[in-house]
Formats: structure tokens, sequence, C-alpha cells
């Protein structure tokens, strides 16, 4: 959507512009709602953008690419952050010679997510800046300042976003200036970048005098700006919470606090001070109350049930009012349901026929927990699945253990349940273990991303293809089945008897492509043709 | 409606359906049009769900200034309603004398496509507001495949005739 110089643009849009236009040269993933948009635009609009297994594959090659002077980003939804913690934290340490700016997506409320952590306190935890935009042209502003700060410092910057901006469409002037970064060019740094003890101590102390250094910075810093109002009262607020904050309580003065971490205190003291009462807005954890309490500035929060769900305008109303009265319960909705044709239905009505005792995993199919099917026991987090059927299987008693199965998608499996195979492989349940692979050939719950098992790459051209059955084969798995569940054919509940009665070590790939994508399916098959028959490819987007 | 000055305060539209209905499509055009008519535009939506069948819900805010993306509850000016099932669990988001346009309003043998409902809904409600026919009809054209313009401008059109209210009358412009 154009007009002119004005676009209406999502929150995820605006960070894929500003990235193409500040030069950044590889952009890295694994999809994940609200943050999926950020890679498949910037892809869209030219830049060089990958998704990886995993959120730590993909922070590790965006490190790399920073490590080579280049500019990066890896975008992710929270929980992504925490698969991807590991490289954070050291990072943080080693810091970088391009630029390295990690999107963490979070879902406040979770309208597709397991849980709702709030990824502020990771900046703190590993010690790296923090942006928090509140719409689209924030999101492309913060974007280009963070790319910005992280070159100026060498440090890896966090811009932290929240599902009500990535998900929200709103107006973006986009800067004129574009960016040429410097060639990419790779300068030895043993002490910088191999992090053994006695590279890391004083990696650590650089850290902390590089945060005591932006912290003064931002002090005096454009990014966190005033909104003058009376002097009765006064919000400090940051992200999504300021648009609520500003629409409830247009009478007050708001500092407004878009650099949060590290925090500005002189500058939120002065605030405190110029208001005769002090509240702190903002979604999720106490972060900015727990912080400028600690520095001794006399604030007032949230009562407790805030903590819970997303703000919006009627809540930080509430807030205001210090009113903790139950809330209105929203009217239900119609729940989301496996597709009728979706052949995941055929799957889930055997294991509850079967009475399985089902650990599962993140995807479509956690939709196997709902009516009609119940068929499902568990569901953590990304690979659980394996690692949780495992654990089920070691201390049940026999009669129960038997009837254990782990239930795992396509994406979800290449993403982190090949570690989990290998624990199966290396420490066997006495009674063997059945996993089950659905795989309908793409990453449906996300928007059918690709992923190494497809095949096909971000934009669905023809890459190295990991094969699910020799994958497993490889861990050492000796009963490996490939079958396909359609209406009309006992294939797969033959093959789950027979995994069961087993006592063996057990993956059984149930393979259906989503039915959604039949058609793309049939076009990226085409492309691949050509591709493999090095033709003149006339059916190339 | 009654009439509303939306230099002092935005227009709120919740657009609700179920998942594959077009709720997306239809809010991103209400979104285009409002942005080319030079509004400040916000346009939030929650789509984790939707091709699943489960309930989906798009807000769109227009006016002279949009802070919240949410349209708060009780504040919305118009439900639409792209399933009558889906009227009532959002009826507590509309404000007291709020408009709601539901398929009823459509006589659906007339529509050129039984799914270009969507549009027609559109038609009946942008007979409430401020922007010109043709701004609408631009942003229809530009959502969908060219060779359905002319039938979905008949959709939208059946929609639009079937508001009784005098075109442009009950919202001032900016």
């Amino acid at each position: 959507m154009d007009d002119g110089n004005r676009l209406l643009l999502s929150g995820d849009e605006a960070i894929a512009l500003a990235g193409w236009h500040a030069g950044v040269a590889l952009g890295t993933g694994y999809p994940g709602t609200p943050s999926t948009e950020i890679l498949e635009n910037f892809s869209r609009l030219g830049g060089r953008a990958q998704w990886s297994p995993n959120e730590k594959v993909a922070l590790e090659v965006a490190i790399g690419a920073a490590f080579g002077g280049a500019r990066a980003m890896a975008a992710m939804k929270h929980v992504g952050l925490n698969v991807a913690s590991d490289p954070l934290f050291t990072v943080a340490y080693t810091g970088v010679a391009g630029a390295l700016v990690i999107v963490s997506a979070d879902d406040p409320g979770m309208h597709s997510s397991q849980n709702e952590q709030d990824n502020r306190r990771y900046a703190v935890a590993a010690g790296v800046p923090m942006l928090e935009p509140s719409d689209s042209q924030e999101a492309y502003d913060f974007m280009r300042a963070a790319i910005e700060i992280s070159e100026r410092w060498k440090i890896p910057v966090l811009l932290r976003a929240t599902t009500r901006v990535c998900h929200s469409s709103t107006v973006v002037r986009p800067q004129a200036r574009r960016d040429t970064p410097k060639a990419a060019n790779f300068v030895r740094d043993l002490k910088g970048r191999v992090m053994i003890p006695g590279h890391a101590r004083p990696a650590h102390r650089r850290l902390r005098q590089k945060l005591a250094e932006i912290s003064a910075w931002n002090e005096d810093c454009e990014l966190n700006r005033v909104v003058p109002g009376g002097k009765t009262f006064g919000i400090i607020t940051s992200g999504i919470s300021f648009m609520h904050a500003r629409e409830a309580a247009p009478e007050a003065s708001v500092l407004k606090l878009e650099f949060t971490h590290p925090l500005p205190m002189r500058k939120i003291a002065a605030f405190a001070a110029s208001v005769e009462r002090c509240v702190v807005i903002e979604e999720g954890d106490p972060y900015l109350l727990e912080a400028i309490r600690a520095a001794g500035i006399a604030v007032s929060g949230k009562p407790e049930m805030y903590r819970f769900g997303e703000l919006d305008v009627a809540r930080v109303r509430r807030i205001l009012r210090a009113d903790s009265s139950p809330e209105p319960a929203a009217p239900p909705g119609k729940p989301p349901q496996l597709c009728e044709a979706c052949s995941y239905r055929i799957v889930f009505d055997a294991l509850r026929r079967h009475n399985c005792i089902v650990a599962g995993d993140i995807g479509c199919y956690t939709l196997g927990v709902l009516q009609p099917f119940e068929a499902m026991d568990s569901c953590v987090c990304m690979g659980a699945s394996v690692g949780v059927g495992l654990g089920l299987r070691h201390v049940l008693p026999p009669d129960q253990a038997c009837r254990v199965v782990s239930v795992i998608g396509d994406s979800t499996f290449v993403h982190s349940g090949i570690s989990g195979l290998i624990e199966m492989a290396y420490n066997p349940p006495p009674n063997g273990h059945v996993v089950i692979i659905l795989d309908n050939a793409t990453t449906a719950m996300t928007g059918h991303q690709e992923h190494p098992g497809t095949g096909r790459n971000l934009n669905h051209e023809p890459t190295g293809k990991v094969v699910l059955e020799d994958m497993a084969r490889s861990c050492g798995i000796p009963r490996v089945q490939v079958v396909e569940p359609r209406a009309g054919s006992d294939a797969f509940e033959q093959a789950l008897v027979e995994a069961l009665k087993s006592r063996e070590l057990n993956v059984i790939i149930a393979r259906r492509p989503c039915v959604l994508i039949a058609r793309e399916l049939k076009e990226y098959e085409k492309r691949r043709q050509c591709h493999e028959n090095e033709e003149p490819c006339a059916c190339a987007v | 409606m009654k009439t509303k000055n939306l230099a002092l305060a935005p227009c709120n539209i919740v657009v609700a359906g179920l998942g594959g209905q077009g709720v997306l499509t239809a809010t991103d055009i209400i979104a285009e049009v409002a942005l080319r008519a030079g509004f400040d535009v916000k346009k939030s939506e929650i789509k984790g769900m939707s091709q699943r069948g489960g309930s989906v819900s798009c807000d769109v805010r227009f006016g002279a200034q949009i802070l919240s993306p949410m349209v708060p509850a009780g504040e919305a000016d118009f439900l639409l309603a792209l399933e009558p099932a889906q009227l009532e669990p959002n009826r507590h988001l509309l404000r007291s004398g709020g408009v709601t346009i539901d398929p009823s309003v459509i006589d659906a043998d007339k529509l050129p496509q039984k799914k270009m409902l969507n549009v027609a809904l559109l038609g009946a409600l942008s007979a409430h507001l401020p922007m010109a026919e043709q701004e609408w009809l631009d942003a229809i054209g530009s959502a969908f495949a060219p060779k359905f313009l002319e039938e979905n401008r008949q959709a939208f059109l059946l929609g639009r005739a079937s508001q009784n209210t005098s075109v442009h009358a009950t919202a001032a412009a900016a």
C-alpha cells in the first residue's frame, strides 16, 4: 500500500523495509507468529533471507555474518529466543565487527504461543541494548537506529516488538537515506572472539564498560521523549502500552521510553520528580517498575491481574483507577480446528481409539488436544514431544509405558526433534518407544513456510533436502516406516499397532502434504523439475 | 450512526468472521481506502489461527490521529460480520448507537459469486463512510485479480444500495 511517501505497513513489514534500506546483508530466522513476515518481506524486497532449522542456528549464522563485518539480522518469536539464548549471551561478550540486530517478537496474551514470556528480561540477562517500537513508523526507525547502535558500539542489539506492533498496520514514512555498508572483510581477533575463559573474563568487563557508556549516551538520546501534559500525574511507558496509555489518559504527561536497556535513570528520575504522581504502564512483567524502584524512584505499577494478557485502552483506564475488580469476560469465539480434509485427523482418531498417552508438540497438530480427539497429553516447547515421551516411558509402569507415543511435525522435528531421536537411540526405554513424525511437507501453522525437510528454501526454490527417514535410520532407530494417512486406508493404524507391540524403537513417518498447499506444491514440483533438467524455466515467477 | 467528527475522534470498525471468509482482505481494503483519503490509519489483526476455521476479527481505525491500534470495547462505530454467528460474540465491542452490518442485508441470490459477500458488505459499510465510491472501487480493484473487477464492482454496489442512508451524510470528513 503506497500513497506517495505514506506507506501502510505492518510492524513486520516496516522492520523488513528498514533492514533493506540499511543494507542488511543477511536476514536469518525460523518461522514463528508474530515474527514470520519479517524475513518473508525482506526477501520480497530483494534482501537475502533464509529460514534456518531453528533459531539457535539462525542467530549463529547472523553472528558469523556480523563477525565478517556485514550488517545482519536474526528474527524470531519470543520463545525462539530461548532456543537462541546460548549464542546470545556470549555474542554479547564478543561483540561484532559489523552490525547484529536480533528481533524478538513477543506474544502477550498468547494469541499463537505456548507462553507469554517477556523478553525484555533477556536484554538485562544477556547485557544487550534494547529498543521497543510502539508502531510501524518506530519499527522502521528503531530498526535503523538499532543497526547504528550495534555498529557504533560493536554490540548486538535486541529489537523487541509485540503482536500488536508486528501485526498492526500503521502509516510509515520511510527515511530518504539509504545506507551502503562497508564490504564484508575478515579481520582476525583471537582475544575478542574465541571465548576461552582467559579471553572471556576481559570480554565480560568490556561488555559492562560498553553498557555503561551506552547508558550515559541514552540519557540524552532522542529515542526517549516526554509528551508534555498536566503535572498532577505522569505515566512512564514503552512499546505498544504507550499508545493505549495516551488514548486512555490524554491529559497526562508521558515519558515514552524507547531505548529501554540500559535505562536512562536520570531522565526517569527527573520526569518522576516533575509530576505529583507517577504510574508505570507496561504489558507483561513489571520490568520497568522493578528497575525504576530499584533506582530509588517512587512510582506505582499495576495490580497483579494486569500482568496476564495484553493491555488495551480499557485495561489501562482500569490500571489508572487502581481498579482490580474482575474484568468482564470476552464472549467465547469459535475455536480453530484441524481442517476438514486434514490427514492428521486420521492419526489423532487412531491415537484416541488405541488409548495412547501422547507427548505432543508445537504446530497445527496441537489442535489434536481439542474435541473431538482430545488425543494429546502434553505440549511444552518445540521438540519436547520426543524427550517427554521418553521420560514417561522410563518411569511409567509397563501397561502405561507401552501406550506412550511422541507426536511431532516435520518442521518441528527438524527444528529440535533430532536431538531427541539421538537420545532415544542412546538411552532406549526398556519397552522401546514410538515417535510419529507428522510430515505435511510444510511449516503449516505459521503460514506454510519451507524447512530443510521440504528441499526448498525460503523463496520456494530447490535446495538441499533432509530426508527424514534417512535421518532416523542414521540415528540408529531400528524400525522406521513411512505411511500415508488417508481416508479409506488403515495403513497408518496398522503401523501404529505394530509399533506399539514391537517393544523396540520406532519412527513412523505419517506423510501426506497439507491440503491447503496442494496447488502450490504442484507449482514448486514443476519448478524443481525444470531446475533439475536445467531447462530454461518458463514456470519461474 | 450519528455524525462523527473524524478530526476529534477516530472512526472505529471491527470486521469479524471465520477463517477463510475474507476478513483480512476486507479489512485491508478499508484501511487502504482510508489511507488514500489522507487519514491516519491503524489496522490490527490476529491471524495465527485464521486458516483453521476459528473466529477471526480485525480492527481498523481512521481519523486525524490514531493511537491504540485496537478498537476499545464499547467504542466501535461499525461491526461488520461476515458470518451471522460472529455478530453476538463481538457485539460488546459496539458503542451504543453503533451500526451492525451482516449478511442479512445482502440478497445472496444477486451476488455475482458467493465468495464476494465480503465485497458486498464493504459496499454496505461504504454507504456510511465519507470516502468516495471511486476510492472504494479502486482499492477493491487492486486487491483482487483484474478478471473479477466487474463482478466485484457489482457486488460492492449491491451492498452499497442496501443501506437506507443517504451516502456521505452520516460522517463528516476530517
